[in-house]
């Protein structure tokens, strides 16, 4: 069991502006994310795309922001547990949370902030009549273990990077590699474009474009796909169907929390404290909603900074405090790092 | 006035006439968005940026229409539902020349 103080559901900019300001006030924090790399939608969508209402930077790409961000609470060891999505939660009786992953990991704390962006990234299914009876029997959206496909035929459909990249990669693993995509074009690195291009030459990787998967066949497993190019359909045979067409968020098993929801985003209490409708719960970020609500990475700032406080006070009930400047107290990181201003000089001129 | 009048055909099949501001930098997936004729988190997803076909939708009038550029292409080369007809919204951005316009909401994915 991890055991937290804050055990945040989502590690995009918000959840982990989150751990900073809950770093000043001592809380430790622990973060879920179903991706495997923390960054949210920065990282797994747009990396590489400027952005330029972040107050004092003028311009920074996405990627670069969540590296300022891992770099800025890096004194505050926040943990992590990433590529799993938050599935369950339990309250217990001491008003505690036990909030369970779908690969059975437990995070125990006695405050959950969900910072779920638009949602857990989920693979985009193809429309196919029955693809859901072929889901790990022969259809895989996502590959976890390339030693499965040892040997075996493998087709995969997409015109993206994960679809060139693990093309080049089975290339030396399965028995055949058919890459299949709507357009002769791919986009993805030249380096990637080129060297599928090269396999295909040497014959390591059959190329069928423009064209689709238009069905599936087996019984038990999949044991042949139909793949359809301009008039003419052949039935080719098949051990594993992979389709990489990315991810898309979606709210998931959070929406079945006993969460206010409203607009496929958790409602808040937007003038105290984003507490949502159960006490102990907190929605920041893009995944709450309120009256007059901006999905703009600035005020999930300001919602995580402010989440804090009424965490430090849920947890410590008792105890008085008063928010200080970084300016006056320094930051003292966990791990015995400490910043903070050079002292002024104080000398007499004679 | 600088507003248009455009129609959209929403995911369940109700038509509806809007008007659209042609000052403010607006794009069509944003138009739809603040009529609010699709669930938020169902469209626009990536914000505006082609990279996630949730704005997709199919052009119905004979609108001459920006050209679709490489990343609109890749995006739709990916999408699902895609017709002859189809666009992704955000690229579509709103302009005097297209008064009128016509448009489907492609089916949520």
């Amino acid at each position: 069991m991890i055991t937290t103080d804050i055990l945040i559901i989502g590690a995009g900019p918000t959840g982990l502006f989150a751990v900073f300001e809950a770093g000043l006030l001592k809380l430790k924090c622990h973060l879920i994310d179903a991706l495997p790399q923390p960054g949210g939608q920065c990282s797994e969508i747009y990396p590489k795309k400027p952005i330029y209402d972040i107050p004092a930077f003028p311009e920074v790409l996405a990627g670069d922001l969540v590296d300022n961000l891992m770099k800025q609470i890096e004194p505050f060891q926040p943990g992590f547990t990433l590529g799993e999505r938050a599935q369950t939660i339990e309250k217990q009786e001491d008003d505690t949370f036990i909030v369970t992953t779908n690969k059975g990991t437990k995070h125990h704390a006695p405050i959950v902030a969900i910072a779920g962006g638009l949602g857990s990234f989920e693979p985009r299914k193809p429309i196919l009549e029955n693809i859901t009876q072929f889901e790990d029997k022969g259809v895989e959206y996502i590959i976890r273990d390339p030693e499965i496909y040892r040997n075996k035929r493998v087709i995969i459909a997409g015109g993206g990077d994960s679809a060139l990249d693990w093309s080049i990669f089975l290339s030396d693993v399965a028995s055949e590699v058919t890459l299949v995509h709507r357009r002769n074009e791919f986009r993805g690195a030249l380096d990637s474009v080129e060297k599928v291009q090269e396999l295909k030459n040497q014959g390591k990787i059959t190329l069928i474009t423009p064209a689709e998967i238009t069905a599936l066949s087996g019984n038990d497993h999949l044991e042949s796909v139909k793949v359809k190019r301009g008039e003419e359909e052949k039935e080719i045979e098949v051990d594993h169907f992979i389709p990489l067409f990315g991810l898309a968020p979606k709210l998931g098993p959070i929406a079945d929390w006993g969460l206010e929801i409203e607009k496929n985003a958790i409602k808040v209490n937007n003038s105290l404290d984003y507490q949502t409708n159960i006490p102990g719960i907190y929605a920041i970020g893009d995944v709450n909603t309120y009256p007059g609500k901006l999905k703009l990475i600035l005020c999930g700032f300001h919602e995580a900074t402010l989440m804090c406080q009424s965490a430090y006070q849920r947890i410590f009930p008792d105890k008085r405090y008063v928010m200080k400047y970084t300016t006056v107290g320094g930051v003292t990181g966990f791990d015995g790092s400490k910043k903070e201003a050079p002292k002024a000089v104080v000398k007499a001129i004679e | 006035m600088s507003d248009i009048t455009i129609h959209i055909t929403d995911r369940e099949g109700t038509t509806h006439t809007v008007e659209a501001p042609t000052d403010m930098n607006m794009n069509l997936m944003e138009i739809v968005r603040s009529y609010e004729l699709a669930p938020e988190g169902t469209i626009g997803v990536c914000g505006g940026m082609a990279m996630c076909a949730s704005c997709q939708c199919y052009v119905e009038s004979d609108h001459e229409l920006p050209e679709i550029s490489d990343d609109e292409d890749a995006m739709l080369a990916e999408a699902f539902y895609v017709e002859d007809n189809s666009r992704l919204g955000c690229q579509i951005h709103m302009h005097p020349a297209l008064d009128g316009l016509k448009v489907r909401l492609a089916p949520e994915s």
